[in-house]
């Protein structure tokens, strides 16, 4: 039992960061494969402020997500102005940067022997509460004014720069939020297994939240949820198929790009909403879960 | 000082193999692609086998890996790519596909053959040529000889064959080129033909300098950093930011640390980016809506 709380709470942890990278890619059409770094800076962070300063816990998680937001909007001024492709390239590097300023600061962070003896403070409440405040908070900005610019900026960016939208400033918004989530993210993670090794926040780990918003589709949070819960346990109950778990990520992400590219759940939710008018509507023919949210026009 | 510039020119002779691979792929494509790596780490274990399995014979290696490295590219062009440009579906599937290659291609690599470091067997002297205060690794000269030699046909191949004159036509405008009789799904295969065979190159070299293991293809960041700081769709721009930052890299190395030498080349990544993002040689380009 204990076993699989630990389980939970780990997809739970991850969670976070991939709700932040939902919403990033998701509503700006951006893929970034540095969120690892964003996670590295959150955990190292407020490892290090709990262990040097002496910082209470959750102040520190809270300092490790605002400092991975703060460096996220120095990296995005310039990376935001790029094109696709560049910007992906710009995070790739991002995340291998950080990675090794970590390995190569041994006095600070221990370097590549590691940071041990984090002290604790994450339980299953703990992550569930967060998760939940982390899926209320991103639907509601998904749901104002900021969150439907910035799917105005997925859909048709030059469009939405004419009508007065500020592009970049949206990008920079989705890119922080996600940012400090994936930050918040690497502290409850410090926290939960007490000790950091650069490698956990290396390019895998930022390619495996990636690859879970990508299965879980485009635009849409339920989706994110689902391959979260999906995807960060899949090991624990494949054991005996660890070896080809990360072959299959590949196969998985290669069969979504291809034949279904906008994900599992691609712009559509589950809501409560959805589930009222299917109690209202009995003899409309059973269609899986009612879904409800904007229309999808790629 | 001499010394640093001709290992600078040794590695980044394999960097420009590999970054020409990227450019040629976007000058057409206009999209990065990301399971290039796979074709490079493909190529030092297909000369790995072939030196140890088949015959020690350097020249039978490097046709294994260019010819497996080309078949491969080909390969993923046709199951992966092609769909994807067939449907027109937006660029960045076609990088979360090349990058679910790429993670394909390395595990299978640590499942199958296993993630220890396969040194090759000795194929060059080990005792260093002397000219003057410099002291040259043959395996050094090699690299950038049969290299150049390459580079040179690549380029003869572009500037004087029909099909390079298709490959320039189509770097305007693919739609265009089809329109005038130009056979655009012959051409996008010729094309990952020649950047998969680069690849392998490339890949036999870093197998002989770093010896082969699955995450050897990660070295084509470096490259792709020489695609952009050259200028991304540019050839001779990237065979000149692949030398560059080759260069570069080893005086970091020589003079700053080496373990901070890859932070570096981010570094000029971000700068080129920030300042002049078309890179040295490229066309400045908008995002076209």
């Amino acid at each position: 039992m204990e076993y699989w709380t630990g389980v939970l709470v780990i997809s739970g942890i991850n969670l976070i960061a991939i709700l932040g990278v939902a919403l990033f890619t998701g509503f700006t059409g951006l893929f970034s494969f540095g969120h690892g770094g964003f996670m590295a800076i959150g955990a190292y962070a407020s490892a290090l402020f709990a262990i040097r300063a002496g910082v209470p816990v959750p102040l520190g998680w809270a300092m490790g997500a605002v400092l991975a937001g703060a460096v996220s909007v120095l990296i995005g001024y310039p990376a935001l102005r790029l094109r696709g492709d560049y910007f992906v390239i710009a995070t790739l590097g991002f995340g291998e940067t950080i990675r090794l300023l970590v390995e190569n600061s041994h006095k600070l962070t221990g370097g590549a022997r590691g940071l041990p003896d984090i002290p604790p403070g994450v339980n299953i409440w703990v992550v569930l509460v967060l998760d939940l405040m982390a899926i209320i908070a991103l639907r509601n900005f998904i749901g104002s004014r900021h969150g439907r610019n910035c799917v105005a900026v997925r859909e048709e960016e030059t469009a939405a720069e004419t009508v007065g939208i500020d592009t970049t400033r949206y990008k920079t918004i989705a890119l922080a939020i996600s940012a400090g989530l994936a930050g918040l993210s690497g502290a409850l993670m410090a926290s939960w297994i007490r000790y950091l090794h650069p490698s956990m926040f290396g390019l895998n780990k930022s390619t495996e939240i990636t690859i879970a918003v990508i299965l879980g589709g485009q635009g849409t949070l339920t989706g994110a949820v689902l391959a979260a819960m999906l995807l960060i346990p899949l090991p624990e109950v494949l054991r005996m198929a660890q070896e080809w778990r990360l072959v299959a990520y590949g196969l998985i992400v290669v069969l979504i790009s291809v034949l279904r590219p906008e994900g599992l759940f691609g712009y559509r939710e589950i809501t409560f909403e959805g589930f009222r008018r299917l109690c209202r509507r009995p003899p409309s023919p059973p269609s899986g879960p009612v879904l409800n949210g904007e229309e999808a026009s790629p | 000082m001499l010394q640093q510039i001709v290992n600078g020119l040794s590695i980044g002779s394999v960097y420009a193999l590999m970054a020409v691979g990227y450019s040629l792929v976007y000058s057409l494509l206009n999209f990065t692609n990301f399971a290039h790596g796979v074709v490079v780490t493909a190529g030092a274990y297909l000369a790995f086998f072939t030196l140890t399995l088949v015959r020690p014979s350097f020249a039978v290696a490097l046709l294994a890996a260019m010819v497996g490295g080309g078949l491969l590219s080909i390969t993923y062009e046709i199951l992966a790519y092609r769909p994807l440009l067939i449907k027109g579906g937006r660029r960045l599937f076609l990088i979360i596909a090349g990058l679910g290659i790429s993670t394909i291609g390395e595990n299978l690599i640590i499942l199958r053959i296993g993630g220890r470091f396969k040194a090759y067997p000795p194929i060059f002297p080990m005792e260093p040529l002397h000219v003057g205060p410099v002291e040259i690794a043959v395996v050094d000269i090699m690299i950038v000889a049969v290299s150049l030699i390459a580079l040179l046909i690549f380029q003869l191949i572009i500037s004087r064959t029909r099909a390079g004159l298709a490959i320039r036509a189509a770097a305007h405008n693919l739609a265009t080129a089809g329109l005038m009789g130009v056979n655009s799904d012959a051409l996008v295969i010729l094309v990952f033909l020649i950047a998969g065979t680069l690849a392998g190159l490339a890949g036999i070299f870093l197998g002989v300098k770093y010896t082969a293991y699955p995450q050897l293809g990660a070295m084509t960041l470096k490259a792709f950093i020489s695609a952009v700081f050259g200028g991304l769709g540019s050839l001779p721009g990237a065979v000149a930011g692949a030398y560059a930052l080759g260069i570069l890299e080893t005086f970091v190395s020589a003079y700053i640390s080496s373990s901070m030498r890859d932070v570096f080349s981010f570094l000029l990544l971000v700068l080129v980016l920030l300042f002049r993002p078309q890179g040295l040689m490229g066309r400045p380009s908008g995002e076209k809506a």
